[in-house]
């Protein structure tokens, strides 16, 4: 009883959240309805049972995409009012692309329906199904059958990281912008000023 | 799984690894000041990977279970022969290279450290024997590649040469990981043993996309045409000793790569890729021969000449027998010296500003004023012809022997034609040093001493390509048929 009814609280709040994305007329709260969208999302798949993707839904994609477009969004200068003035003019192109995609649909369903298209033949065993939540059977996995690539993986994320660094960073000349106090205060008057007595007519050489 | 076992047959990688990350750290305090320290560790580092993988081999104890972790990687003869090829290369380079980007003041510790993890993901490479461990190691190498081609990030055309090589390589990546998705799908396997027992048979529809896609990504990495347009403009734009290092290490994984896909995980299916492999070896041969014929930049011409070699290689790899496999493994061997040794000849041809001499109009006369250099030069091009008294001719002709005994005659024959259109080239080099007369007086640049690393790696190369060469033939023959057969050996 309490599944259902949490299925259809997440699953209703994304599809509202979801339709908020396109209708928010401020494209910051565009982004704020889409990670709604996203942690919603991330209740449905802990529902099914596959807590792992819902953390992943959660630190991935709220953590670092959502946040990502919320800068993007707040930092470029976008007319949104001026994206959206051709919306009539669009019309008739968007309802036909709508269209296409629906006969797609209901082909490809159609399809489905119909039986499986023969492309080949896989032969293969599956993975027996381990008596674990799927987060240990991974953390099993990862750091025992597939440790040497994980770990070679890790290094991946590392040459990328020194790559940026060596190609990006340098040195900055001259002030690094950083107070000094110490000289500050050591500074005497007759270091930083000069009196000159120009004649008239003439320039000041300092 | 042993892991004690697994351990020690990665030992070269780990150790490589551990090397790279400690040095890192030495970098990052030491700044530019300990640039020539950490190349000098990391040469060193590569050095005691040569001499493991080596002792592994030799010891023989290792190889009874080639197997580590869990069917992952395997380190049979094969892996060796290719890793003790792509440290000694990768040393050559590393060696080379720092008198190059100190005379512009760019040269830092991080180049040496890229070099370490490149070679460590280029010996995951060759010892991969599942797709994932090919990925990963392929990734790993190219990353480090894609840095080291704009390391020279205020000249324009280092970081071109940087864009375009990550632009395209991250194209060809797509396009493998494509191939490998569905020849996952379509035999449930990511392991080569498993990918080659699923395979059996008939090639379903689905099976034979993802092999297309899967060769079409790795003769991107091999730069075979159709997929080498990177590579003149790559080559050229990259600073030199990052060329040289690109014209050989990374080249003979991928290959060795290549090698393992086609002759062991789509062993069954020679018929499905061989005719793939042997397009891509004529029109490789012709395109490499044809292409540098126009071309002024000595670099771009020599960057023609790898890709014309690679149609070589292929010749080999097409015939799909242990024979044609040590032939292309003979080969690589004979083509990383020739190679290296004309790089490192390029290199030394700077003038007195450090401004390479870069065009045939650079180089005339250079008989006349550094003998030694153009005599050097000349061997080299001589062999990279094919010309017979030196070490390249035995390279083509054990190819051309195994394509012939393969019934591959046809192949053979239109590929000894366009090595001898491909000769018109290298003899170009020869008669612009020694019979043209320099462009004037003003013009002629002096060209600088070079440091004794140079001549050494460059009179080794040399040597190595010179007759004296076939005194080695027993002893190469011997150990690419080795690995050869391990590439057939089934686990």
């Amino acid at each position: 009883m309490i599944q259902a009814i949490a299925f259809y609280l997440f699953a209703t709040i994304v599809i509202t959240s979801a339709v908020m994305v396109i209708m928010a007329r401020n494209p910051v709260h565009s982004v704020l309805w889409l990670i709604l969208a996203f942690f919603n999302a991330a209740g449905l798949m802990v529902l099914v049972g596959a807590e792992f993707i819902a953390v992943l839904l959660v630190i991935v994609y709220v953590g670092a995409v959502a946040v990502l477009f919320l800068f993007v969004v707040m930092m470029l200068d976008i007319d949104f009012a001026e994206l959206r003035s051709g919306f009539i003019k669009n019309f008739p192109l968007g309802i036909a692309i709508a269209l296409v995609l629906l006969a797609e649909l209901i082909l490809g369903i159609g399809a489905w329906q119909a039986g499986a298209i023969d492309l080949g033949t896989a032969g293969g065993a599956t993975a027996p199904v381990a008596g674990v939540s799927n987060i240990t059977a991974l953390g099993i996995l990862l750091y025992s059958r597939y440790l040497f690539l994980f770990e070679a993986a890790g290094l991946v994320l590392l040459v990328a990281m020194i790559g940026a660094i060596v190609l990006t960073h340098r040195k900055r000349e001259g002030s690094s912008g950083r107070q000094d106090i110490a000289r500050q205060i050591a500074r005497r008057p007759e270091d930083a000023t000069i009196m000159r007595q120009p004649a008239t007519g003439e320039g000041v050489e300092l | 799984m042993d892991f004690g076992l697994s351990f020690y047959l990665a030992g070269a990688e780990i150790g490589l690894a551990a090397a790279a990350l400690l040095l890192l750290l030495v970098t990052a305090w030491g700044g530019q000041r300990a640039a020539r320290l950490v190349t000098i560790i990391s040469v060193a580092a590569l050095v005691g990977a040569t001499a493991f993988t080596a002792a592994v081999m030799n010891n023989g104890a290792g190889l009874a279970q080639t197997e580590a972790f869990f069917g992952l990687y395997r380190l049979d003869t094969f892996a060796g022969f290719a890793k003790l090829l792509i440290y000694v290369s990768t040393i050559a380079c590393l060696i080379v290279t720092p008198r190059y980007f100190e005379r512009r003041g760019i040269y830092r510790g991080e180049y040496a450290v890229l070099m370490l993890f490149n070679a460590v993901g280029m010996g995951m490479m060759v010892s991969a024997v599942d797709l994932m461990t090919l990925y990963i190691g392929l990734e790993l190498s190219s990353l480090s590649s894609y840095v080291l081609a704009s390391f020279a990030r205020n000249d324009m055309r280092s970081a071109e040469a940087g864009l375009k090589y990550f632009v395209l390589g991250a194209l060809a990546s797509g396009i493998l990981l494509y191939g490998m998705s569905l020849v996952y799908g379509f035999t449930g396997n990511t392991s080569y043993a498993g990918i080659r027992a699923a395979l059996t048979g008939e090639l379903g529809t689905g099976a034979l996309f993802g092999v297309v896609f899967v060769l079409a990504g790795l003769a991107f990495k091999v730069s075979a045409v159709p997929f080498h347009m990177w590579t003149p403009d790559v080559y050229e734009g990259a600073p030199t000793p990052v060329t040289t290092f690109f014209a050989s290490a990374p080249k003979i994984a991928a290959v060795a790569v290549l090698a393992r896909m086609t002759l062991y995980a789509f062993g069954e299916q020679l018929f499905g890729w061989q005719q793939i492999v042997v397009f891509a070896a004529l029109a490789s041969i012709v395109v490499g021969a044809l292409g540098a014929i126009g071309q002024e930049s000595l670099k771009r011409v020599l960057a023609y000449s790898s890709i014309n070699n690679v149609g070589f290689l292929l010749i080999g790899l097409a015939t799909g027998t242990p024979a044609g496999a040590s032939a292309m493994l003979t080969y690589l061997v004979i083509y990383a010296a020739m190679t290296i040794g004309s790089f490192v000849a390029l290199l030394m041809l700077t003038d007195d500003d450090g401004v390479p001499l870069s065009t045939f109009a650079d180089i005339a006369g250079l008989a006349g004023t550094k003998p030694a250099l153009a005599w050097c030069i000349l061997l080299l091009m001589f062999s990279l012809a094919g010309i017979p008294p030196l070490f390249g001719f035995w390279a083509k002709f054990v190819v051309f022997q195994a394509a012939v005994q393969a019934d591959l005659v046809a192949l053979a024959a239109i590929g000894i034609a366009a090595s001898v259109i491909g000769a018109f080239y290298y003899i170009k080099f020869v008669k612009v040093m020694f019979f043209d007369a320099p462009a004037g007086a003003e013009a002629t640049r002096h060209v600088a001493r070079s440091p004794a690393a140079h001549w050494a790696v460059l009179v080794i190369a040399t040597l190595f390509i010179s007759p004296l060469g076939f005194l080695l033939t027993p002893w190469l023959g011997a150990w690419s048929n080795q690995a050869a057969v391990s590439l057939f050996t089934l686990a």
